[in-house]
């Protein structure tokens, strides 16, 4: 199991140092700042051996999470574990840094003693962690408050407690989708797929049980086939359907229950959560295409043509729109011209770089640049990295939409009509690149 | 209010102003001074002088500040025990506390204070503890089980801790039953065969049950506990797996990968041809493609596994190639991996589209990346003969971008292609032939090298190119050296001179270099061709140019019983290093090795009293004897560029005639090693079927994977058939036990014989044996017990962490006395330090350091035996006289 866990600043000096097993010794906080932190050449994988020791590790910004471990552990876990931690200091006092790392090195301590034990991953879930352990003691709880804790922090339902009340039951729904593409300079596509996730914000009183209906292909594929099976009816249920590749939930969701019925039930934590994630591969809306042209001229020229096509309903609005043009790295000048938004050459980036605001579905802009070459007697080739883009639109590229959120509370006075309910659909680019 | 003040106190004087803040009336001050020497003690500065003060402060109702004691007491009580005695009375009260977070934290605490007093007074309140009304008390009693355990076994097993752990197993809580489990599963590593977890179905069912309702976490606890089961039947493997399968949805990958353990070692008990085990297999591919969307170090540890799954059962990823396509910005730990596997997927159906990748990867900056890119391009050429013409295109239009490192990777392939597609690409020649002065890395020359010897007939000015080599023969890496001393016999024996003068000359002026080399294998290599060539010119050609075995399609395939050790591993460290635990873990020689199960009905064939288990390994006999042939061509360092092809069996014959026949002196006394080597690869007969009423015995130990084996054939001669066999060793030296019983289980009929592969431990009773490595054997059967002994060859206790630390060798030289030391010399050894260190190095004996003193070579070795005992020497070898000092005193930590 897990021997120790450090934390370092961007200088390799420990700002936490937690051991939990009698193997490690001092020596190794200094091994890893020796071999990893300071080590000559990058370290080139995640997980370092030094003198039958090995240590795991992830970076934040510039602090440095290592465990460390001389046992068989579980390699997978230890990395949850190590994103896990993240996220609770994060929900404790924001964004990972030297600074606050050592204004809350005590209360760190406590949450590793906590959600740590021997080495041991633990409850680690921010919700019930935070009542109590609080910085402020927990003198004053009476004896049903601390039963109710400890049956919560071991409990069944340990992301949520007993006794929630809201004035005005609300919950929100966020689908945010990444789609990744991946395309050859002949407009084929290489690999496409969407990672989306489906983000909730719910402030509902009690315990109520939620279930969650989307068109995925398989549910109402079996729909059908017990409702209308005219073919009429089929096609544009198959149509409206969207073949899920693979799909994870949030520990609240009953596993068994998607398993034997594909149903999505819950009871869910308080605020927000994110309640699944998942792929999908087929049928994917490109909402742009990108169309490169670049030629060498000669030795020390390149003019490069670059097209983009929005592919979506005209009366949406794509925002945020930036594509990023590579360079070579002996760029000595670049003109540029475009017909919609800014662009820019920058040299530090070795790109060029153009923005444009909105843009409206079913429309094509253009950017044509011409690039000055040093002449080098450099023989390697420029390796051509691919133009990558950037974007949000307002709709969800694997084309999933949401049917239904029902909640039932059976022992509170509100049922599902009173809960107000909010769906949100945003597409943006992950790694959106065409090569040229 | 910010912490980080306690950080920046440097002062001088800095401890005594702690102590006086420590005892200050005032309850605020007391717990800011604690925060400062906790801070003090993260930067890594020694306050241990302060353990009095601080204790005093535990005595409080404010939590914080008691925590921040604890913490500070977790870390010193080892080295003040006299002066933690006085915090117990504090954690005995709060055990008592009616605030059950407050008994959590105290039981908690208490188990990591390892000082032998304080443990003693940690019973009473851990077996109430245990027994807590409260959940969250009980969960962390039963880890504090495990933290007992580990300081003090006996005392745990005394006090009956750990009935009351299997207790909890059935425990209302889930938490408290993944903990529980935890903490058994970990005891349980460390008796190997004691039945801690009594798995049964009982147990299972709980255990299932609680996996749906504990945290992700404690799912990963009980899913790696589950893997360890071994259902009684198919019906059972498919129960498990249906209550399984849903945690492959499940958001923690850890989760989703111990998952795919259970389910992919279930599957070996499953019907090949049923219904469900089809769909098992569709169902494992969807999550492990997502894992590949997870933060990058989390795709590094999946794609490791993904590694092993692909090896094990290729058909479950074989449609997903494109999701192993690279990533302009994947770290380079991903990208390494993801080209490993697209080349294991690789195959008729999508290798256009691989290939279309490979070329991209090529122009990549990364240059580790960029060769393995190359060499991947290669590997599909062999693997899928209709690509083979398109890869080979791909490679020279590679090579005409003369980026030196991509020249270099690519002629290393396409001489394998050439081996696996002889006669076909030789147009290619011309094109290769012109990048020969660029070359500068041993491989690509080597393989330049043997690309002109092949061919030399068809190329024209062959002799001119390999003369060009000679020239700096000398200065060669041992490889090309190899390399060219073939390539030039083979050149002659294509295109042979006119007259028997000439042929002499020739040997003489181009072989000759190899005869004053350093490098024994160089030398004898020379030697052989050149007898060869002198007497029989006919026998040397059927030897040098005999037709040469085809090499296999896939390259870097992991050794089959080593992969489905490995399997059983999935989402651990062993997983992600491809090495068994015992390669890195200290202390786990005892450890169970882990093995697949084996599919009931195949074993259940006639009565087996002698097996325990139905996880009773059978290890293949196809897989033992390559690994020998290996040891051997490794010896004779046959694997070094392309063979000298002669037959299996007959170099090792010429092997062994050389070593007798005097012309190779130094072979002979490579520090007797070799004689090592052949006591086991040669079976001895052990027990002859005279003296056993027709049961003949022949054996040899060896060492595979850092586990000893006895390789033992059993031989029928009698005319009736023979059961009930049973192994037993006598007390020995080395404590050597058998690990698993003998694995016959049928009967041994008349004039048959078999195969067994005994796997050793070291962890017997040990005495003194006159010679040490004497081992005194009793086998038994249905009709008597025989008697028989044999010598342990020395090497095989080596063990594989032997080497020392730099320091550690140094301070541990110094600290034995003279009077431990011996001395002697090995005579007439014409190896150089670096050949001997290597040869070495094979039988897990260690260079720690080289230096050169006064134009003599030492060495320092250092190799360890499975008891722990370290072997330190040092090598003397002065170049010129063939003679080596070994000095080396021996001690025992």
């Amino acid at each position: 199991m897990i021997g120790g866990l450090f934390i370092y600043n961007h200088k390799g000096e420990v700002l936490i140092s937690r051991v939990y097993r009698d193997d490690i010794g001092r020596n190794a906080v200094d091994a890893f700042r020796v071999n990893v932190i300071h080590a000559r050449q990058q370290v080139r994988s995640p997980v370092t051996n030094i003198a039958r020791t090995s240590f795991f590790h992830v970076k934040r910004s510039n602090i440095w999470l290592a465990v460390v471990t001389k046992q068989n552990v579980n390699a997978a876990m230890v990395f949850e574990f190590l994103y896990k931690m993240c996220d609770v200091m994060a929900s404790y006092f924001g964004k990972i840094s030297e600074e606050n790392i050592k204004n809350n090195f005590v209360l760190i301590y406590e949450l590793l003693d906590e959600i740590l034990d021997f080495g041991y991953p633990q409850n680690s879930e921010t919700g019930s962690l935070k009542t109590f352990i609080t910085q402020q003691g927990i003198k004053g709880q009476t004896k049903e408050e601390q039963s109710q804790i400890t049956s919560q922090v071991t409990g069944q339902i340990g992301w949520r407690r007993e006794g929630i009340k809201y004035r005005r039951n609300e919950l929100f729904l966020d689908v945010l989708e990444s789609v990744n593409l991946l395309m050859s300079p002949q407009g084929q596509v290489l690999s496409a797929h969407v990672s989306g996730r489906v983000v909730m914000k719910s402030y509902l009183s009690g315990m109520p049980e939620c279930k969650f209906g989307m068109n995925d292909k398989i549910i109402i594929d079996k729909a059908g086939k017990g409702g209308v099976t005219n073919e009429a009816g089929k096609s544009t249920s198959g149509k409206q359907s969207i073949a899920i590749d693979d799909c994870t939930f949030n520990q609240c969701v009953r596993l068994s229950k998607f398993d034997s019925e594909r149903s999505i039930s819950f009871i869910p934590p308080d605020g927000e959560y994110e309640l699944m994630r998942y792929r999908t591969t087929k049928d994917i809306i490109l909402p742009f295409r990108v169309i490169p042209l670049v030629r060498e001229v000669g030795r020390t020229k390149l003019e490069v043509k670059v097209v983009i096509k929005s592919n979506f309903k005209p009366s949406l609005l794509a925002q945020k729109i930036e594509v990023r043009i590579p360079t070579p790295l002996n760029t000595s000048g670049v003109q540029v011209i475009c017909m919609k938004g800014k662009a820019k050459y920058k040299a530090s980036e070795n790109a060029i770089v153009w923005k444009i605001k909105r843009m409206a579905g079913m429309k094509e802009s253009q950017i044509s640049a011409e690039i000055e070459l040093l002449p080098t007697n450099d023989k390697k080739k420029w390796a051509r990295p691919p133009i990558s883009m950037n974007f949000e639109v307002p709709f969800a590229p694997s084309g999933l939409k949401v049917r239904y959120l029902k909640v039932f509370e059976s022992k509170l006075n509100y049922s599902d009509h009173d809960v107000i309910k909010w769906v949100r659909y945003i597409g943006r680019s992950g790694i959106y690149e065409t090569r040229c | 209010m910010t912490d980080s003040k306690y950080f920046t106190t440097n002062k001088k004087g800095e401890i005594f102003e702690l102590k006086a803040e420590l005892n200050n009336e005032k309850k605020e001050k007391r717990k800011e001074a604690v925060k400062k020497v906790i801070a003090a003690m993260t930067v890594g500065k020694d306050v241990s002088s302060l353990f009095p003060d601080v204790v005093n402060c535990m005595q409080t109702d404010n939590l914080e500040l008691k925590k921040l004691v604890y913490l500070y007491l977790m870390n010193y009580a080892k080295s003040q025990p006299d002066m933690a005695i006085m915090a117990v009375n504090s954690f005995v009260k709060d055990c008592e506390d009616p605030n059950p977070l407050i008994r959590a934290l105290a039981v908690r605490t208490m188990g990591c204070i390892r000082v032998d007093k304080i443990t003693e007074y940690l019973c009473e309140p851990l077996r109430k503890c245990l027994k807590d009304e409260d959940p969250y008390v009980r969960k962390t009693a039963a880890v504090c089980v495990a933290k007992l355990h580990d300081i003090n076994a006996q005392m745990v097993e005394d006090q009956g801790f750990l009935d009351s752990l299997r207790d909890l197993i059935a425990d209302s809580n889930p938490m408290v039953v993944a903990n529980a489990v935890a903490a058994l599963s970990e005891i349980s590593e460390s008796h190997p065969n004691s039945n801690l977890l009594d798995l049964n179905p009982q147990n299972i069912n709980k255990l299932l049950t609680a996996l749906n309702e504990c945290t992700e976490w404690g799912q990963i606890f009980i899913l790696d506990c589950l893997s360890n089961y071994n259902p009684k039947d198919e019906r059972e493997a498919q129960s498990i797996c249906e209550r399984v399968t849903p945690r492959l949805s499940h958001a923690n990958s850890a989760v989703v990968l111990s998952a795919v353990k259970v389910l992919m070692k279930f599957l070996e008990l499953l019907p090949k041809e049923s219904d469900y085990y089809n769909t098992l297999l569709k169902k494992l591919s969807p999550p492990l493609v997502t894992l590949l969307s997870g933060e990058p170090e989390v795709q590094y540890v999946a794609l490791r596994n993904i590694n092993l799954i692909v090896q094990k059962r290729p058909e479950i990823l074989k449609q997903e190639i494109k999701v192993f396509f690279v990533k302009y910005n994947d770290p380079i730990y991903v990208k390494l991996e993801k080209l490993d596997i697209m080349i294991r997927l690789a195959s008729q159906a999508n290798i256009a589209q691989v290939l279309a990748e490979l070329k991209e990867y090529a122009t990549e900056v990364d240059v580790d990346f960029v060769r393995k890119a190359v060499r991947a391009i290669g590997r599909c050429a062999i693997k899928v003969e209709q690509s083979a013409e398109r890869c080979v295109s791909t490679l020279l239009d590679l090579i005409q971008t003369k980026v030196n490192y991509v020249v270099q990777e690519a002629i290393v392939v396409i001489r394998d292609i050439f081996r696996k597609y002889p006669n076909k690409y030789e147009s290619i020649i011309a094109t290769l032939c012109e990048n020969l002065d660029s070359l500068d890395e041993p491989d690509a020359r080597a393989a330049m090298i043997w690309i002109v010897g092949e061919y030399a007939e068809r190329i024209d000015n062959a002799d001119e190119l390999l003369e060009s080599f000679l020239e700096g023969f000398h200065d060669e890496s041992t490889q090309v050296q190899l390399t060219l001393l073939t390539a030039i016999v083979k050149l002659f024996l294509k295109k042979p001179s006119e007259t028997q003068e000439e042929t002499h000359t020739y040997t003489h002026t181009n072989i000759s270099p190899s005869f004053d080399s350093d490098n024994p294998d160089l030398r004898d290599r020379g030697y052989i061709y050149w007898r060869l060539l002198s007497t029989d010119p006919v026998t040397a050609k059927e030897v040098v140019l005999s037709e040469k075995p085809l090499i296999s399609e896939e390259t870097d395939l992991i050794e089959p019983t080593l992969l489905d050790e490995l399997i059983c591993h999935i989402g651990s460290l062993a997983s992600v290093y491809h090495k068994p635990p015992n390669a890195f873990v200290e202390g786990s020689h005892g450890i169970h090795r882990k093995h697949l199960p084996i599919q009931h009905g195949s074993i259940d064939t006639g009565e087996s009293p002698v097996s325990a288990g139905p996880a009773a390994p059978i290890e293949q006999a196809q897989s033992v004897i390559p690994s020998q042939g290996d040891l051997l061509g490794d010896l004779l360092n046959l694997d070094l560029g392309p063979p000298v092809n002669v037959p299996q069996q007959s170099s090792m014959q010429m092997g062994a005639v050389d070593l007798l026949g005097g012309g190779l002196d130094s072979l002979v006394t490579v520090c007797m090693f070799i004689f090592l080597y052949l006591l086991s690869l040669f079976p001895q007969i052990w027990l002859p079927a005279v003296k056993a009423k027709g049961l003949e015995i022949s054996g040899t130990f060896s060492r595979r994977q850092g586990q000893m084996y006895m390789d033992m054939t059993f031989t029928n001669k009698a005319l009736q058939h023979m059961t009930d066999f049973a192994i037993q060793f006598n007390k020995n030296s080395f404590g050597v036990i058998p690990t698993t019983p003998l694995p016959i289980h049928t009967p041994l009929m008349p004039s048959q014989s078999i195969e067994v592969s005994l796997p050793l431990n070291t962890i017997g009773p040990v005495m003194k044996m006159d010679p040490l490595n004497n081992l005194q054997v009793a086998v038994k059967n249905n009709i008597d017990v025989f008697y028989f002994s044999g010598l342990i060859p020395l090497n095989i206790f080596f063990v594989e962490d032997g080497k020392m630390e730099r320091q550690v060798f140094l301070a541990t030289w110094k600290d034995i006395p003279n009077e431990n030391e011996l001395q002697y010399q090995i005579k007439e050894c014409h190896l150089n330090a670096d050949t001997v260190s290597g040869k070495l190095q094979n039988d897990n004996i260690y260079t720690i350091a080289k230096r050169n003193v006064e134009g003599q070579d030492m060495l320092y070795q250092s190799l360890k035996l499975t008891n722990g005992i370290w072997i330190l020497a040092e090598l003397r070898i002065q170049p010129g006289n063939p003679n080596y000092t070994v000095k080396h005193p021996r001690l025992s930590l």
